[in-house]
């Protein structure tokens, strides 16, 4: 069947999307609608003394101000974090709270103090700018590394020294001696620069409140709606789960920034309550700047032992994580389970240890961001080996290859046991995709025209598909991590897959119907995926992590086996044979070697006629499942970027890129490609091109596209895509989960060639023109002070 | 957005008594800084006059080499000019570099040179040819016409009618583009005009365009890439920010010079 697994199939949203058709919230309209906008913190840190709403309330068509201590008192619970870490000393993690409207004190430039509802959108930010608050300022702490420092400003008084955990992973002693017996060492200090998500669609949210029914509803730009529901209802008070409908539409991108509620969609809803309206806010791209919750912004101190043979024997890693002013809901998971599990990378490392102590600071809450942790932790890892690869004269391939994991399943030293993978194959692939072995001639020929080539390799595995639900939960998580599905088969035969997956720019209404395709041989024309409506879905876990893949396609299989089930007892009771001769193929259920059949159709009508089916079996059919895998799936591969560095302004032309992924099983090649695009620009942009910068009060700097510079298409190559395939055997598909690998493994690849280009080491992220041309001169001058 | 008045009048006289009645009128000739702008609550002017609709204001023509350009004429009017392209090319490269295609369909070098934005590419072609902006009240030399960052030599209600650009001998116009923005880092204009080379950096200054005289006499003595080798290009009153420092700015100009002079 040309619809199904492995099927290069064309998306069946991009009609909607492509010519314009798409409903995302802020298309959508309500009855008795009035429009919500935020009055802000202009300081970082201050006492917030008194609210003065009088001149905005005169305004014809305001028609509340609420603020905080209000939204307390009628019982809307803090925003929480969802996962708990304890320390190395056994003390569980300590975090300031988050009110959704800020009471007391402000902690960074865009805390919302009060939210004013008025008429018109317009009006609404009128009213908010006439709003008077009095702020006694108070210094802020804003450095990730100098937040640490004695006397360094307390974002939160029950958080002594602005240190949230101070956690640790591995085996300190035997890292130690390993690394004092080691060979050679190799050591580097990085910075994992902070990102900001810029989503294409701002986030957006309408609460309507129906009084008579005491039911909420809340459209909003959510990757994951029941949680956003479970949250709404469990934590912040708002309405029981029954009294409480989260609709997530069409969504435009969310890199894992629209996982979270935050206060803005949860203030909407108290307000809607408050006020008797229904209430839109749709977040400017300014707010958007200041308040959707960022990514990375780690410091870190890494070390790597080798032996005279080159192995690797010891690695230790000191990491700083700056969260913000508020510990956001994966903000205290990212640097640990999801940082400090990938630090053996795709190495077969016999020691390690690191510690990672997460901060406050006066900056916008940071949280998990495409890749969440893995970036991070692939980011230092391929650094510190391809530059002990400099330092000990091996080819950098070469050094991965000796030290590479070769035999599986794989228990790492940190926790994560590895169940399939050949990295030599996709290192391989990569290489002869990049013509290493032409790299010096080009290199040469790139010289001869006054440009500096170099190449650089990255080799990352992650962890993917994020679960299970049991291991997660003995790791603090406060949720499960499983996925739910729902096949069902119309009378007609059509097919309705619900699926507590949501697709926010992933594919899903087109690769999910694929499976559905795949297993009963009909077009994905008659498959319609449901997402993304609580009232519609049961309950679902939602997508991040690169999870859809491995864990939501899985829940659709599980349930599809049992539609076929009860597909094979209708129809060999209906062609009087036994169900182990039959075969479905091409929308038809045959009796093997005869010619007895029932099309598709006559199946799915026999079971709602239900007018000759097997004794006790029941009309219909519909069929839900839940999955859970056993483990993590653990894609992984090989990148190789070649650039040319202009010295005269040190601007960077990435003339080659070869990403080589194994994701196991591919159900869509066109769709994989198409993230792995993504994942490699998004990579590109941190590495080249992105960062967020405050200045020393805190003020956010890089507050619009005037000086947050985004990955464009002229920024990047065109890729070359290739793929090794080994299926992990913990779920039904082999399928490994590939939207986050691309970010993951791209920056060091790109660091690595431009740092070989320049020939200096001394260089962090973003490699902006202005950072590679210092790193050139800082490098002249050493050569000239030699 | 705070409530304005706004006024499409078709004719000069129409818009100056508009700005005239106008408790604090904005000219808006494509748009692009002030509506920007007057949503982020910056800017709140009571009456905002549209002289888009003013057809004298608008069009391009040659005489003698000589080029008149409309205030109106959009940078992307400009960019694909057959007449620009035989006169001036360096003006038409110059204006397809500006923005993105949909900027270019609506921003105008009127609104361009009014804002005199320190980053923006016209300022840079008008000082270097040695332009004439020609306004409802008077003829303006560009020498004259530039007075620091957002800041020009208009009178309250002065409008800008035309850019009278002479007949030049040759003329290149390079630019670094900010990583974020793309809007100039460093852009530089050279030009000969009646025999003497003029040279123009936009981008870099904090008082926005200016000449740099040292290497004009550089090139006059020999137009050569090589000759800006030994110019001394200061850092000082140059700008400095995330993107590029003093330093790397004032190493840019070189860089950028030379490129212009070789194409030119």
């Amino acid at each position: 069947m040309s619809d199904g697994i492995g099927a290069r199939v064309k998306r069946k949203e991009d009609k909607r999307f492509i010519t314009g058709k798409g409903k995302y919230t802020d298309d959508l309209r309500q009855e008795n609608q009035a429009y919500a906008a935020f009055v802000r913190s202009p300081h970082a840190h201050a006492k917030l003394l008194g609210i003065n709403a009088s001149e905005a309330l005169a305004m014809d068509g305001v028609i509340a101000v609420l603020e905080g201590g209000e939204l307390n008192a009628d019982g809307i619970g803090n925003i929480i974090t969802g996962w708990a870490i304890t320390s190395k000393d056994g003390e569980p993690m300590k975090c300031g709270a988050w009110s959704a409207l800020a009471v007391e004190k402000v902690r960074y430039v865009g805390d919302a103090v009060a939210i004013v509802v008025a008429e018109t959108q317009a009006l609404a930010r009128i009213a908010a700018e006439a709003v008077e608050v009095d702020y006694e300022e108070l210094p802020a702490s804003v450095s990730t590394a100098g937040t640490l420092e004695p006397g360094a400003p307390q974002v939160h008084d029950n958080v002594p020294g602005n240190l949230i955990y101070d956690w640790e992973i591995g085996d300190e002693a035997s890292t130690d001696a390993n690394i004092a017996a080691a060979a050679h060492v190799t050591e580097i200090d990085l910075v994992n620069n902070r990102l900001s998500p810029n989503a294409m669609e701002p986030r957006s949210a309408i609460a309507i409140h129906d009084e008579a029914e005491d039911h909420y509803t809340l459209y909003t730009t959510s990757q994951n709606p029941h949680v956003a529901r479970l949250l709404l209802s469990a934590f912040y008070n708002v309405a029981p789960e029954h009294k409480l409908r989260v609709i997530a539409p069409d969504v435009g991108g969310g890199f894992g920034s629209k996982i979270y509620v935050y206060p803005e969609e949860l203030s909407c809803l108290w307000a809607s309550m408050k006020t008797g309206r229904s209430i839109k806010w749709t977040s400017d791209r300014s707010e958007a700047f200041l308040t959707d919750a960022h990514g990375r912004d780690n410091v870190t101190n890494i070390k790597m032992g080798f032996d005279e043979n080159n192995r690797i024997t010891a690695l230790k890693i000191h990491n700083t994580a700056n969260l913000g002013a508020y510990v956001s809901l994966f903000a205290t998971v990212t640097p640990t389970y999801l940082h400090g599990t990938n630090y053996s990378g795709v190495y077969d490392i016999p020691a390690i240890y690191g510690n990672v102590k997460a901060v406050h600071t006066n900056t916008t809450p940071v949280d998990a961001y495409r890749g969440a942790g893995r970036p991070e932790a692939t980011y230092m890892l391929e650094r510190v080996v391809e530059t002990a690869a400099r330092e000990l004269g091996v080819d950098p391939g070469e050094l991965r290859r000796i030290n590479y994991i070769k035999d599986f399943p794989y228990q790492t030293q940190v926790i994560l046991n590895y169940d399939t993978g050949d990295y030599v194959a996709t290192l391989d692939m990569a290489r002869a995709s990049a013509d290493v072995a032409g790299f010096p001639a080009r290199k040469a020929e790139a010289a001869a025209r006054g440009k500096l080539r170099g190449l650089g390799y990255a080799s990352f595995v992650e962890a993917s598909g994020i679960a299970p639900s049991a291991a997660v939960g003995s790791l603090g998580a406060g949720v499960g991590l499983w996925e739910s599905a729902e096949v069902r088969v119309n009378p007609v035969g059509t097919i309705e897959i619900l699926t507590g997956s949501h697709s926010h720019g992933q594919s899903h209404e087109t690769t999910f119907a694929q499976l559905a395709s795949d297993r009963f041989g009909i077009p994905i024309d008659n498959v319609q995926i449901v997402h993304g409506d609580t009232d519609k879905v049961q309950f679902g876990m939602g997508t991040y992590g690169s999870r859809s893949g491995p864990v939501g396609m899985s829940a659709v299989m599980r349930a599809l086996d049992k539609v076929e089930a009860k597909v094979r007892k209708i129809a060999a009771h209906t062609l009087e044979a036994s169900e182990d001769d039959l075969v479905i193929e091409n929308g038809e259920v045959k009796v093997a070697g005869t010619d007895k059949k029932m099309a598709w159709h006559e199946v799915g009508l026999a079971a709602y006629t239900g007018h000759n089916l097997p004794p006790d079996m029941e009309p219909g059919l519909k069929e839900g499942a839940f999955f859970d895998p056993v483990n993590f799936a653990f894609p992984a591969g090989t990148f190789i970027c070649e650039v040319e560095v202009d010295p005269e302004t040190g601007v960077t032309d990435i003339v080659q890129f070869v990403a080589a992924d194994d994701f196991g099983t591919i159900i869509n090649p066109m769709v994989v490609e198409g993230q792995v695009h993504g994942g490699v620009t998004q990579g590109i942009g941190q590495a080249m091109l992105e960062g967020v910068v405050y200045d020393e009060d805190g003020q956010l700097l890089t507050g619009s596209y005037m000086d947050y510079a985004m990955p464009r298409a002229a920024d990047v190559p065109s890729f070359v895509v290739e793929h090794g395939c080994t299926p992990t055997p913990n779920n039904p598909l082999g399928i490994k989960g590939c939207g986050e690998a691309g970010a993951i493994g791209s920056p060091p690849a790109l660091i690595n060639a431009i740092t070989d280009a320049i020939g200096s080491n001394d260089l962090q992220m973003p490699a902006t023109p202005l950072a590679v041309w210092q790193a050139l001169q800082a490098a002249k001058s050493a050569v000239a002070a030699e | 957005m705070y409530p304005t008045k706004y006024h499409k009048p078709d004719s000069l006289e129409a818009a100056s008594a508009a700005m005239a009645a106008a408790e604090d009128g904005k000219i808006l000739a494509g748009g692009h800084t002030l509506l920007p702008t007057m949503k982020q609550h910056l800017a709140a002017p009571s009456d905002v006059v549209d002289i888009r609709g003013i057809a004298a204001l608008h069009g391009i023509s040659e005489r003698g080499g000589a080029l008149t350009i409309g205030a109106t004429t959009t940078h992307a009017e400009v960019a694909n000019s057959a007449v620009v392209a035989a006169a001036c090319p360096a003006l038409c490269c110059l204006a397809a570099g500006i923005g993105d295609p949909a900027v270019r369909h609506v921003g105008t070098i009127g609104g361009s040179l009014a804002n005199n934005d320190p980053a923006a590419d016209y300022p840079a072609a008008v000082l270097a040819l040695n332009a004439m902006v020609i306004t409802n009240r008077r003829d303006i030399p560009a020498e004259d016409f530039f007075d620091g960052m957002f800041t020009t030599t208009l009178e309250d209600g002065e409008i800008i009618k035309a850019i009278r650009f002479p007949a030049s001998e040759c003329g290149s116009y390079s630019k670094f583009p900010n990583p974020a923005s793309r809007y100039a880092m460093v852009g530089v204009y050279v030009a000969r005009v009646d025999g003497r080379v003029r040279v123009a950096v936009t981008g870099a200054g904090e008082d926005g365009v200016f000449r740099h005289d040292g290497m004009e006499a550089a090139l006059s003595a020999e137009f050569a890439p090589d000759a800006l080798d030994s110019v001394e290009i200061s850092d000082d009153g140059l700008l400095s920010d995330l993107h590029g420092t003093a330093e790397y700015r004032a190493h840019l100009i070189r860089v950028i010079a030379k490129r212009s002079v070789a194409t030119c």
